[in-house]
């Protein structure tokens, strides 16, 4: 049953070959018996999920079953979960349970999802290899002596894994992208405003997005239909309307016009990688798509750009995590200010603590308007960039990763080689654009993704692409004998 | 040497709605403690703010009112601190963009001259919660409650001189924010509370000197008080040879006496930036225009039209218009007596001096404006003399021992006008002051009104002060005549 | 840009986080390298650019002013750390 998509779950759901409690159960049963070799679940929650998937198998039975009623699937530790501890992968929320869910955890619910737990992640999701969580770091599945990629690091461990069939994300610089393309599966980060940020624990609230992970397109497709769409509780949330995303799956892509960033291709691109991009557009090439030299000439300012916005709002963001009303208050605080020091020293991690003092600096008096300021500014000249690109393309594509995934405290003592992670993924982010990683190639036996990088709200067409992709390759469908193995 | 105060205010005005400013959790005074602060209030992880209409639209009236500029583009941003009763680790207020600003408003003082003091701008922002001070084993409580209100603070110029200046500015905001329905104005609840930034320079220099700020005065005594003080110290500070501090101050109305605030003492950097949550506030030039259309009748056109209509002296229509409570109250007694000058001087004579004796605000007085009105009418039908009414009905009513009409029976107090009784009633006084009568008839014309008194006075008396005086003296001059 | 042991003391206070002696060199040297990247920004001509500060260069919606909320206090007080009498309790707060 593990080796089923989204889309063959709900079919068999609907034939009745398995009942939702079924398919449930043999995901705990994965979980509990395999995963102590990822740490990919920081909290499983069985008596839940065996309840929700009897309900959906009631609603079934009565004929008003919603479009994913009775699919398992894990969320994030970063989705706020009624009833259930949301720790945020840091011993600061290790004992919140929060008194609500999240609306993309609500909108799956609605549609029928049920929770199997939730997933490992970056402590604030401050990360791109799952070392910095409270609760250790998560194995690859195709390497378990190396990282599968971060923040979402759990939850493309556990898809990967088979431990679930899907699971959400966060993407604030390459969050869900990063760790699908170390991992082997589909994930999308959505545009911006996409999908509400309410109940979603904030690292940087102009940068964070909700998305899929998956292990194809055609179910991120699904999971996306589910979750996206206006919330009047979060602001900053699109109400353009969500198209029907299985809807254009299956369009012919001849004529497609790809846009390559010279500055992707060029500068020091790792030789496997670039192998396995090229290869994967050649295959695109091959389907009718057109590859068209693109300039993004501001690119290499991403990452720096990146490194001020993101730790600037995620300072103020943690500000609340102050001991006074959840999670973690210190042992026998001696003033107001013991409290508050304390607390949030031993409350967060060394990552987390050093983009805080990152952040606070770049805002301090006399460096707002050369920090910040100017971070802004270059994040305008990078969405220019890119709306200059989308004029002469549908799409842009080049790598997600610099390279396949690399071994455990290979990067964890230099925070800037870390950040470089990203530097193909944080551009994405800065301009709000919507942005997918497939699986593209393996190298060396580790997967490694293409990235398809399309204009606002143009979901569709990357979901699209990536559909017609794998229905020609089986990159998406390789796997190592481990993940699949029967319990 | 001759020293110059310089004060400028900056004042938080709590708004009226019914609904905090970034959440749907209600805004009502006195409520049980954090049953009014929900998950955003609390900063629960992954909650956001989405701005509330009507604070933008109260912000939008107040800037109006004001002539001030309205921007149609203004920003919030987040300012960083850390304290227990602000739940986010930051207050999210408005800096360079604000939504109102920058104004002029044109103060009275009791001499007669105006001034104009500027103001610099009026922004947007939400009120902290509250830290009780009660010991809990050692602990302060916390009540979120108030996090999350919406305020006005409205910045002025360093435009005054003088406490009583400063004062009457403080008096018009709380004068125009009730008028315009937009706070309650209930300032012993902290709905109006004053910064005062004060400095003091020797009389005709033009450079500022260092100013202290002192926080949170939520009356206008206060206000009095503490300006008195602190310009003072100042002065003093400066002429023992010491330098003022630049520093925050936290005035005790209970003591008079004031102290540096420890908690603002370390440096801070507040690290403010555009707040992610919230976007870019943009108002159409429309929306602006339908407002200021409908915007209520405001103090200063309230005076004028207090001057023509019922033909009131600036003064007294200054001092009705300036509170809408006063001036509504001004107008339903008009409406039930018909005599606005008779009216004006019972509210700003009999009626404040009653509410000042028991200290509570007109919202609370116990007499109505329709009794009043009542009461009124009554003065002026001859039913009762000015006098009882002022000494035995009026205290009656405050007490709420029954309605005008039914007092006066009640008491006995209807005034005599009967003219049979009332020449019964002469003639008896007349006859025992046989001696002063014939002195009154013996002394030339001119000189008798003088002695007129001498029978008045007793003949009141005897009559219990019900008498109608006008009557009593037509008769006694018609019994007098030789 | 090169920070010092002051500068992390400074930025620590500020933040309510403490540094240990032990680590604060490590930290400062740490910091002082994630800010030389990003020093990069510093040579891009930004002087006609305007700020962005949403990527969608949305404006803000308003809300009806409705109360929405009800009590919720239990539930909200029985993850706190300490409360009493329906207060967040803290130490001493000094004004």
């Amino acid at each position: 049953m593990h080796k089923l998509t989204i889309a063959g779950i709900v079919e068999g759901l609907g034939r009745g070959d398995f009942s939702s409690e079924e398919i449930t159960r043999h995901y705990l049963r994965r979980i509990e018996q395999l995963d102590a070799r990822y740490n990919s679940f920081i909290s499983v929650t069985p008596d839940q999920a065996v309840a929700r998937a009897r309900a959906a198998d009631k609603r079934r039975s009565k004929g008003d079953a919603p479009p994913l009623c009775g699919v398992p699937i894990a969320h994030k530790d970063i989705f706020c979960t009624e009833g259930i501890r949301t720790s945020c992968g840091s011993k600061m929320l290790d004992n919140f349970v929060p008194p609500y869910s999240a609306t993309a955890v609500d909108n799956l619910a609605q549609a029928g999802c049920v929770t199997l737990g939730k997933t490992n992640m970056d402590e604030f999701a401050m990360g791109s290899s799952n070392e910095t969580s409270f609760y250790g770091e998560v194995g690859n599945p195709w390497d378990t002596g190396r990282v599968p990629g971060g923040s979402s690091g759990g939850s493309a461990a556990a898809v990967a894994a088979h431990l679930c069939p899907a699971a959400t994300g966060t993407d604030t610089g390459g969050s869900i992208r990063q760790p699908a393309s170390l991992c082997g599966i589909t994930g999308l980060k959505p545009t911006y405003g996409r999908v509400s940020r309410y109940g979603m624990v904030a690292f940087a609230s102009s940068l964070d997005q909700a998305g899929p992970m998956t292990r194809s397109a055609e179910d991120a497709a699904l999971l996306l239909q589910a979750m996206a769409g206006f919330d009047p509780r979060d602001s900053t949330c699109s109400d353009i309307e969500v198209p029907d995303y299985s809807a254009g799956l299956d369009k012919p892509i001849d004529g497609l016009r790809i846009g390559l960033p010279r500055e992707y291709f060029e500068q020091g691109l790792d030789t496997g990688t670039e192998t396995a991009v090229r290869g994967a557009l050649a295959e695109l090439e091959a389907m009718g798509a057109r590859l068209v030299d693109i300039d993004l000439p501001h690119s290499h300012l991403s990452v720096a750009a990146y490194y001020v916005i993101a730790p600037a709002e995620a300072s103020a963001n943690l500000s609340r995590f102050d001991g006074v009303r959840y999670g973690y208050r210190c042992k026998n605080p001696r003033d107001l200010n013991d409290m508050y020091t304390r607390t949030r020293t031993e409350g967060f991690g060394d990552e987390v603590k050093r983009r805080i003092l990152v952040g606070t600096y770049v805002l301090s008096a006399g460096y707002y308007d050369a920090y910040y300021r100017q971070a802004q500014k270059i994040r305008r000249l990078i969405k220019n960039d890119f709306l200059a690109a989308f004029e002469q393309v549908d799409v842009i594509a080049g790598p997600t990763s610099p390279t396949t995934a690399f071994e455990m405290g290979a990067k964890s003592a230099d925070p800037v080689q870390m950040y470089l992670e990203d530097i193909y993924t944080i551009a994405t982010n800065l301009a709000g654009l919507p942005g997918m990683s497939i699986p593209a190639g393996i190298i060396d036996g580790l997967p490694l993704g293409l990235q398809l990088i399309g204009n606002y709200f143009d979901e569709s067409r990357l979901l699209n692409i990536g559909h017609r992709f794998q229905q020609a390759t089986d990159w998406h469908q390789q796997t190592v004998s481990q993940c699949m193995q029967e319990v | 040497m001759q020293w110059e105060t310089v004060i400028g205010l900056e004042i938080h005005v709590q708004l009226c709605t019914g609904s905090k400013i970034f959440s749907g959790a209600a805004t009502r005074f006195g409520a049980e403690p954090n049953t009014q602060a929900c998950a955003i209030d609390l900063a629960m992880p992954g909650t956001l703010p989405v701005l509330n209409e009507q604070a933008v639209r109260y912000a939008i009236m107040f800037g109006l009112a004001t002539n001030s500029t309205i921007n149609l583009r203004s920003v919030f941003d987040r300012k960083n601190y850390f304290y227990p009763d602000l739940p986010k680790g930051y207050q999210t207020t408005q800096l360079e963009q604000p939504i109102v600003g920058p104004g002029v408003v044109e103060i009275e003082l009791e001499d007669g001259s105006s001034k104009n003091v500027r103001l610099h701008h009026a922004h947007l922002e939400e009120d902290a919660g509250k830290s009780l001070h009660e010991d809990y084993h050692g602990m302060s409580g916390i009540d979120l409650n108030r996090a999350g209100t919406p305020l006005i603070e409205i910045v002025t110029e360093p435009d005054m001189r003088s406490s009583k200046e400063a004062i009457a500015f403080a008096r018009k905001m709380h004068a125009i924010v009730t008028s315009l329905g937009i706070s309650d104005g209930a300032m012993a609840q902290g709905s109006m509370r004053v910064d005062v930034n004060i400095s003091v320079r020797p009389q005709g220099s033009d450079e500022l000197g260092t100013r202290t700020e002192t926080k949170n005065l939520n009356s206008f005594k206060f206000m009095e008080d503490a300006i008195r003080v602190e310009v003072h110290r100042q002065i003093e500070l400066i002429e023992d040879g010491g330098v003022v501090a630049q520093e925050t101050r936290l005035y005790n109305g209970d003591t008079g006496e004031a102290r540096s605030m420890r908690s603002k003492e370390e440096a801070n950097d507040y690290r403010y930036f555009p707040c992610p949550d919230l976007l870019p506030v943009v108002v159409d030039q429309a929306i602006v225009d339908e407002i200021a259309a409908s915007l209520p009748e405001l103090p200063d056109t309230r005076q004028k039209r207090f001057i023509t209509e019922y033909g009131l002296g600036r003064y007294d229509a200054g001092l009705l218009a300036g509170e809408k409570t006063m001036a509504d109250y001004f107008e339903a007694t008009v409406a039930q007596c018909d005599d606005a000058k008779l009216s004006a001087n019972w509210i700003t004579a009999e009626l404040a001096a009653a509410l000042n004796r028991h200290d509570i605000e007109l919202e609370d007085c116990p007499v109505s404006a329709r009794q009043l009105g009542q009461l009124i009418t009554r003065i002026i039908d001859g039913t009762v003399s000015g006098k009882i009414a002022k000494q035995e009905i009026f205290p009656a009513l405050w007490d709420g021992e029954a309605g005008v009409d039914q007092l006066i029976t009640d008491k006995g107090l209807r005034q005599v006008s009967d003219s049979s009784a009332l020449e019964q009633l002469v003639d008896q006084v007349l006859a025992d002051k046989a001696e002063q009568v014939e002195q009154y008839r013996a002394t030339e014309e001119k000189k008798r009104k003088k002695l007129l008194g001498g029978f008045m006075g007793p003949i009141m008396k005897a009559s219990g002060g019900q008498a109608n005086p006008a009557m009593v003296s037509e008769i006694l001059k018609r019994k007098l005549e030789p | 840009m090169s920070l010092d042991k002051n500068d992390i003391r400074k930025l620590a206070v500020l933040a309510r986080i403490d540094v240990d002696d032990a680590i604060i060199d490590d930290v400062a040297s740490k910091i002082s390298d994630i800010l030389a990247m990003v020093d990069q920004m510093q040579a891009q001509d930004t002087s006609a650019v305007e700020a962005m500060a949403n990527p969608l260069d949305a404006v803000q919606r308003l809300r009806r002013d409705e109360i929405t909320e009800t009590d919720q206090r239990q539930s909200f007080q029985a993850i706190a750390p300490a409360t009493e009498d329906g207060l967040y309790l803290v130490p001493k707060v000094i004004d």
